[in-house]
C-alpha cells in the first residue's frame, strides 16, 4: 500500500540512469526486434572497426615502398591454389598484400565519405535554415541555385571540378592532396540534398506555435534557428546522412575508377578495383572482386541502417 | 511618461487591417481573362478596419467564429503579424511599426499565451531550460542562483513543482503544459498577455483550473487580458468587456453584462442563443440561413447580410460603421440604428 | 426492446508486449430509437468504445473480452463479411471531421449512390432519386447541384449534412456519432444537433452520441453515461444526471462549467487530471483527484450500484445512501 503511493507519478521523481533511459526508449527497442537492424549495425561496426584498427591488424604497411616487391606481385588468395601464406587475400599487381590494401583502403573510403558528408551537411543545414526561416526573396534564389545544381549530375560536376584542379596544379600536388580535393568536390556537388530536407522540416517547425512563442519572447532569428528550429529538425538530417555517407562513399569510388580520386600510391577502395579491372581477364579477379565486395557491404549495411533510421524516426511512414 | 498617457487606454486599436496574399509569387499573379494576361492578386481579407481600447485591469475578450480574424487581431497585437494598414499604440507608443532590438522592451511587456500547450513548448528543451532561456534573455544581469530562484517562483506561483525542471513537456498532461506556457510568459514580468484560445484545446474539468490560474494572475501581477476565445460561457465569465467579430469586421463592442442582458446586433444574438444551457431541455436557437461568403471576395456592404434576418438593400451597399448606443454598446448594424429590429428578431425567433 | 446490449466490454492495447487496458469490462445498453449520451475528457475511453462498437479498433487495439450483441447478435464473433454487411447498413457512424468520411477526389453524388449500391440491389437512377431525398431531409438547399459537387465546394456546416445524409441512407438502426459538431462553429453546431435530434425521432433511429460537451448532451439525449479512465462511472436519465449528479466527477465536470459560478469568481476546479493508461492509481480510477477519497477507495474498484434513477460507481456514494436508509428505517 505504502509502495504504491510512493509510485503516485505526481509524488515520485525516480530518474533512471542515461544508459538505462535509452536501453527502455522507443528506438533502443524497435532496434532490439528488427534482426536485420541489428546485423548491419553488427557489419558495419566491425568494418569500420577493422578498417580504423589497419595499422596495428594489417600484415603489410601498403604505404611502405619497402614492403612492397613487385615479384610478390598478383598471388592468388588463400583458398586458390598457388597462394602465398603470407598473403591472405592475394597479392595485387604491385605485389601489395591485398588485405592490408583493403584495410587501408576502407579507411580511407569512410573518411572521405563521412568528411564530405559533413561538409554536405554543413552547408546543407546552414542555407537551408536560412532558406526556410527567412523565406521570400532569399528562399527562392537559395532554392533555385539548388535547383541548378541538382540538374548536373554529381559525377558530371565531380569530373569537370577534379580535371580542372588536376590540370592546374599538376598531377603531384593533386595527388597529395587528393584527399581533400575528393571531399571538397563531393561535400560540395550534393549540399542540395540536404538543403531541401533541411528547408521542408524547417517550413513545417515554423509554423509550429513555440516558434512563435520563441519570437514573441523577443528572441533574434539566429537563436531561434540553432536553439529551436534546429534541434527539432535534427531526425530527417540523421536519416538522409546516413544514406548519404553510403552515397559519398560509392562517389568517392566511381571518381577514384574513373582515375579521378585516390592516386595508386594512396588505394581507397575506388582505385582498388580499378586497379585490378585491367587483370579481370587475365585471372587475376581477387583484385578486383574482393574489395568490390568490400565496398558493396559496407553501403549496403549503411543503407539498411539508413532504413532501419527512417522507419524509427518517421513512424507516419508506414502507418497509413 | 506623461500623465496622459498614464489615464489613456494601455492598448489603443485603430483602424486595423489585414490582408494575406493568395497569390504570392510574381507568376502565380499572372491571370488569363479575357484573352489578355494581366496581373491580379487575390487576398484575403481576414481584418477589416478593427478599432477598439483596452484599458489597464481590463480583460478584453474577443469573441467569433472560426475564420473571423480574431487570431489575426491576436497576432498582430503580439506583433508576430505586421498589419497591412492602420496602427497599434501601446502605453502611447506605437508598436506596430517597431523591429529588431527596438521591440525587445515591448516584447517584455506583451506576452502570448498560446492555443495548442502541446505544439507551444520545445519539444527538445526540459521545463527548466524552457523557463530560463527567456528570463536570461531579458534579465542579462542576473546571476545563476538568482535565476534559479525567479524560475522556481514562477513555477510555484502557477502551480508546478521546481523540482519538475528537468523533465520535457511530453512527460506533461495538457493543463501541465498549459501551466508552463504561462510560466514562460510570466518569466519576462509582462503586463498584457495576449491569450489565444487558452483553454480550448483542454478538457472541461482542466480548463476551469487553467482560467482560475489566469484570474490569480491578474490580481497578482495586475495583468491586462486580450482574450481570444469562441466559448462564450468563459467570456461571460472572465471577460470585463467583449468585442464581437464577424469575417473580419466588428458587430458589437460592449461591456460585458450589457453584451451578455441585451444584446443587440443580429449576429451577437443568434450566438449567445446557440450556447448550449444545461437546464434547457427543448433547444430555440435562432437559426441562421444563407451561407458565409468567403473573405476572399466579401460582399460590399454588411458582412452579415448574408445569413442576416432583418438585412435589406442598404445593408447589401453600405457598410454599418460601429455606431454607441444608450448603454455605452457599440454596434455596427443598420437594422439596429433605424429600429427596426424587434419585429424581425422575434418573427425569426419563432420559427 | 434493447438494440445494443454490450457486455463487459474490455479493450486492451498491446503495446510492448505487456498489454494496457483501454476499457474496463464496460456495460450498458441502448434501445431501439433511444438516444444515449456517452460524456467524458479525452482518454476517457470513449471513442474507443464507439470504434469497439463498429469492430473498427485497430492495431495495436483489439477487444480483449466481453461482448457486443446488435439486434442479438455478437459483433465481436462476426465474419468480416458480416461485419461489412452492418456497418453503413444497420450501423453508422458519424465522425469529428466530415473531411475524414468524405471521400476529397469523388462527387458527392457519386458518394451516396456508392454506398447505396453497394449494399443494396438498385439501378444507378433508383439510387440517386434515393440520395436526393435524402439530401432534402437533412435541408439541403438545391440537393440536385449538390450531387455533383465535391466535398471541398461546400462549407463545413453543409458537409458535416451530407455526412449526416450518407449515415442516414441506408435507414440504420443506430447511429454512432463521435463528436460530430466539435470542428464546427457553434451557430452551425446548434443547427448540425437540431438536425442530428430530429433525424433520430422522426426514424427512430438509435443515437450514440460522444462528446465532452454536457450542454450538448443534456440538450440532445435521454440517458447519459459518464466514462472515466476506461469505465463507466455513472450512467442513467440525462435529467437526472445533470440536475442531480452523484459521483463526484460528475459533480466536479458539472460545477467546473463557467455558467455554474457567478462572473468574475474562481471556478470550481477539479485538482489534477486524469490518470494515462500506464499510471493508473489502485482502486478507484478518480481517487487521487477525489475529496472524499478514503483508503477504501484507494484499495478497491467501487462496483457499479443502482440508486433511484441512476448507477454510480463509488464507494462514499453508495455508504451515503446505505447511512440515508438506516436513518429512514430507524424512524
Amino acid at each position: 500500500m505504502t509502495d504504491q503511493t510512493a509510485e503516485n507519478p505526481v509524488i515520485a521523481i525516480r530518474r533512471p540512469s542515461r544508459l538505462r533511459e535509452f536501453w527502455a526508449s522507443n528506438i533502443a527497442y524497435s532496434f532490439r526486434r528488427n534482426p536485420v537492424a541489428i546485423v548491419s549495425m553488427a557489419i558495419f561496426l566491425l568494418i569500420t572497426g577493422v578498417a580504423f584498427c589497419a595499422p596495428l591488424i594489417a600484415p603489410f604497411d601498403p604505404y611502405d615502398p619497402a614492403q612492397i616487391d613487385i615479384l610478390n606481385s598478383e598471388y592468388p588468395p588463400f583458398w586458390v591454389y598457388g597462394a602465398l601464406p603470407e598473403f591472405s587475400l592475394g597479392t595485387d599487381d604491385q605485389g601489395r598484400d591485398l588485405l592490408s590494401t583493403i584495410l587501408y583502403g576502407t579507411r580511407l573510403s569512410i573518411i572521405i565519405g563521412v568528411c564530405a558528408v559533413a561538409v554536405q551537411a554543413f552547408l546543407g543545414i546552414s542555407i537551408g535554415l536560412i532558406s526556410g526561416y527567412v523565406g521570400g526573396r532569399t528562399d527562392s534564389v537559395l532554392m533555385r541555385l539548388a535547383d541548378i545544381q541538382l540538374s548536373f549530375s554529381t559525377l558530371m560536376v565531380a569530373i569537370i571540378f577534379l580535371a580542372l584542379t588536376q590540370a592546374l596544379f599538376g598531377s603531384e600536388i593533386f595527388s597529395r592532396y587528393a584527399v581533400v580535393f575528393l571531399i571538397a568536390v563531393i561535400g560540395v556537388a550534393e549540399w542540395p540534398q540536404y538543403a531541401r530536407t533541411v528547408r521542408a522540416t524547417v517550413l513545417a517547425e515554423k509554423k509550429k506555435e513555440y516558434v512563435d512563442s520563441a519570437r514573441v519572447l523577443g528572441f533574434g532569428p539566429g537563436r531561434i534557428m540553432l536553439r529551436h528550429i534546429l534541434p527539432n529538425s535534427l531526425s530527417p538530417i540523421f536519416v538522409i546522412s546516413t544514406v548519404q555517407v553510403a552515397n559519398a562513399i560509392i562517389s568517392e569510388a566511381s571518381l577514384s575508377f574513373l582515375g579521378l580520386g585516390m592516386p595508386p600510391s594512396q588505394p581507397s577502395l575506388g582505385s582498388l578495383i580499378s586497379s585490378g579491372f585491367d587483370y579481370i581477364l587475365s585471372g587475376s579477379w581477387w583484385i578486383t572482386v574482393i574489395p568490390g565486395a568490400v565496398l558493396v557491404t559496407l553501403v549496403l549495411v549503411i543503407n539498411l541502417l539508413g532504413d532501419w533510421t527512417r522507419d524509427v524516426l518517421n513512424p507516419k511512414l508506414y502507418k497509413g | 511618461m506623461t500623465p496622459e498617457q498614464k489615464d489613456g487606454p494601455l492598448l489603443q486599436i485603430r483602424n486595423l487591417e489585414k490582408r494575406f496574399d493568395v497569390d504570392s509569387g510574381f507568376l502565380e499573379s499572372l491571370k488569363f481573362r479575357g484573352g489578355k494576361l494581366r496581373r491580379d492578386t487575390r487576398a484575403v481579407h481576414a481584418v477589416n478596419d478593427i478599432s477598439f481600447d483596452v484599458g489597464r485591469g481590463e480583460a478584453v475578450c474577443v469573441v467569433g467564429e472560426s475564420g473571423c480574424g480574431k487570431s489575426t487581431v491576436a497576432r498582430m497585437v503580439a506583433n508576430l503579424l505586421t498589419p497591412s494598414g492602420g496602427s497599434i499604440h501601446y502605453d502611447g507608443q506605437r508598436i506596430d511599426t517597431l523591429r529588431g532590438k527596438a521591440l525587445l522592451p515591448i516584447r517584455s511587456k506583451i506576452q502570448m499565451v498560446f492555443q495548442n500547450p502541446y505544439a507551444s513548448l520545445n519539444p527538445r528543451m526540459t521545463i527548466g531550460q524552457t523557463l530560463e532561456e527567456p528570463t536570461r534573455y531579458h534579465n542579462p544581469g542576473l546571476g545563476s542562483g538568482e535565476i534559479r530562484d525567479k524560475i522556481a517562483k514562477v513555477m510555484k506561483s502557477v502551480g508546478i513543482d521546481p523540482t519538475w525542471a528537468a523533465r520535457y513537456s511530453h512527460e506533461l498532461s495538457g493543463g501541465q503544459r498549459q501551466r508552463i506556457a504561462i510560466a514562460r510568459a510570466l518569466t519576462v514580468d509582462p503586463e498584457f498577455i495576449v491569450a489565444d484560445e487558452p483553454i480550448s484545446a483542454l478538457d472541461v474539468s482542466i480548463q476551469a483550473q487553467v482560467l482560475n490560474l489566469m484570474l490569480e494572475m491578474q490580481e497578482a501581477h495586475d495583468i491586462t487580458y486580450l482574450f481570444i476565445t469562441h466559448d462564450l460561457s468563459v467570456v461571460e465569465h472572465f471577460g470585463t468587456r467583449v468585442v464581437v467579430l464577424y469575417l473580419g469586421s466588428i458587430c458589437e463592442v460592449a461591456d460585458t453584462r450589457t453584451l451578455f442582458s441585451a444584446p443587440k446586433h443580429p449576429y451577437t444574438k443568434a450566438l449567445l442563443s446557440a450556447v448550449p444551457s444545461l437546464n434547457d431541455d427543448s433547444p430555440s436557437h435562432i437559426r441562421l440561413k444563407g451561407e458565409i461568403p468567403t473573405p476572399i471576395d466579401l460582399p460590399p456592404g454588411c458582412p452579415f447580410q448574408t445569413r442576416c434576418p432583418l438585412a435589406n438593400a442598404r445593408c447589401r451597399v453600405e457598410k454599418p460603421e460601429p455606431f454607441a448606443q444608450s448603454d455605452g454598446a457599440l454596434v455596427a448594424c443598420h437594422a439596429v440604428e433605424e429600429g427596426r429590429t424587434d419585429a424581425g428578431m422575434t418573427l425569426q425567433e419563432a420559427v | 426492446m434493447t438494440l445494443l446490449s454490450v457486455r463487459d466490454l474490455t479493450v486492451k492495447f498491446g503495446t510492448r508486449g505487456t498489454p494496457v487496458t483501454a476499457l474496463h469490462g464496460i456495460s450498458f445498453d441502448v434501445a431501439r430509437g433511444e438516444r444515449v449520451g456517452v460524456v467524458g475528457e479525452s482518454g476517457a475511453g470513449k471513442s474507443i468504445t464507439g470504434f469497439a462498437l463498429m469492430n473498427l479498433l485497430s492495431r495495436p487495439g483489439y477487444i480483449d473480452s466481453g461482448e457486443i450483441l446488435f439486434e442479438g447478435k455478437d459483433v465481436t464473433k462476426m465474419s468480416d463479411r458480416e461485419i461489412r454487411r452492418l456497418r453503413g447498413n444497420r450501423m453508422a457512424m458519424i465522425f469529428q471531421d466530415p473531411m475524414v468520411t468524405l471521400n476529397p477526389v469523388l462527387t458527392i453524388g457519386q458518394q451516396m449512390i456508392e454506398t447505396l449500391r453497394a449494399h443494396r440491389r438498385l439501378s444507378y437512377d433508383d439510387a440517386r432519386q434515393i440520395s436526393l431525398v435524402k439530401l432534402k431531409e437533412v435541408y439541403i438547399p438545391s440537393p440536385e447541384a449538390r450531387l455533383d459537387q465535391y466535398p471541398h465546394e461546400l462549407s463545413g456546416g453543409m458537409r458535416q449534412r451530407i455526412v449526416i445524409a450518407i449515415a442516414l441512407l441506408l435507414d440504420p438502426q443506430l447511429i454512432i456519432a463521435d463528436e460530430p459538431t466539435t470542428a464546427l462553429d457553434v451557430t452551425i453546431q446548434a443547427d448540425i444537433m437540431e438536425l442530428l435530434l430530429e433525424m433520430c425521432r422522426s426514424n427512430m433511429v438509435g443515437l450514440m452520441l460522444i462528446t465532452h460537451d454536457l450542454g450538448v448532451v443534456s440538450q440532445v439525449t435521454e440517458r447519459t453515461l459518464v466514462m472515466y479512465a476506461g469505465r463507466i462511472i455513472e450512467s442513467g436519465k440525462t435529467r437526472a444526471i445533470i440536475n442531480d449528479p452523484q459521483h463526484p466527477y460528475t459533480q466536479g465536470l458539472i460545477n467546473a462549467l463557467p455558467q455554474q459560478t457567478p462572473p468574475g469568481t474562481r471556478l470550481r476546479q477539479i485538482p489534477g487530471s486524469m490518470p494515462t493508461l500506464s499510471t493508473m492509481p489502485p482502486g478507484c480510477p478518480f481517487n487521487p483527484r477525489c475529496e472524499l477519497a478514503t483508503d477504501v477507495c484507494r484499495a478497491r474498484m467501487p462496483e457499479i450500484t443502482q440508486f433511484g434513477e441512476v448507477q454510480v460507481a463509488c464507494h462514499e456514494v453508495k455508504r451515503l445512501h446505505a447511512e440515508l436508509a438506516e436513518l429512514e428505517g430507524a424512524q
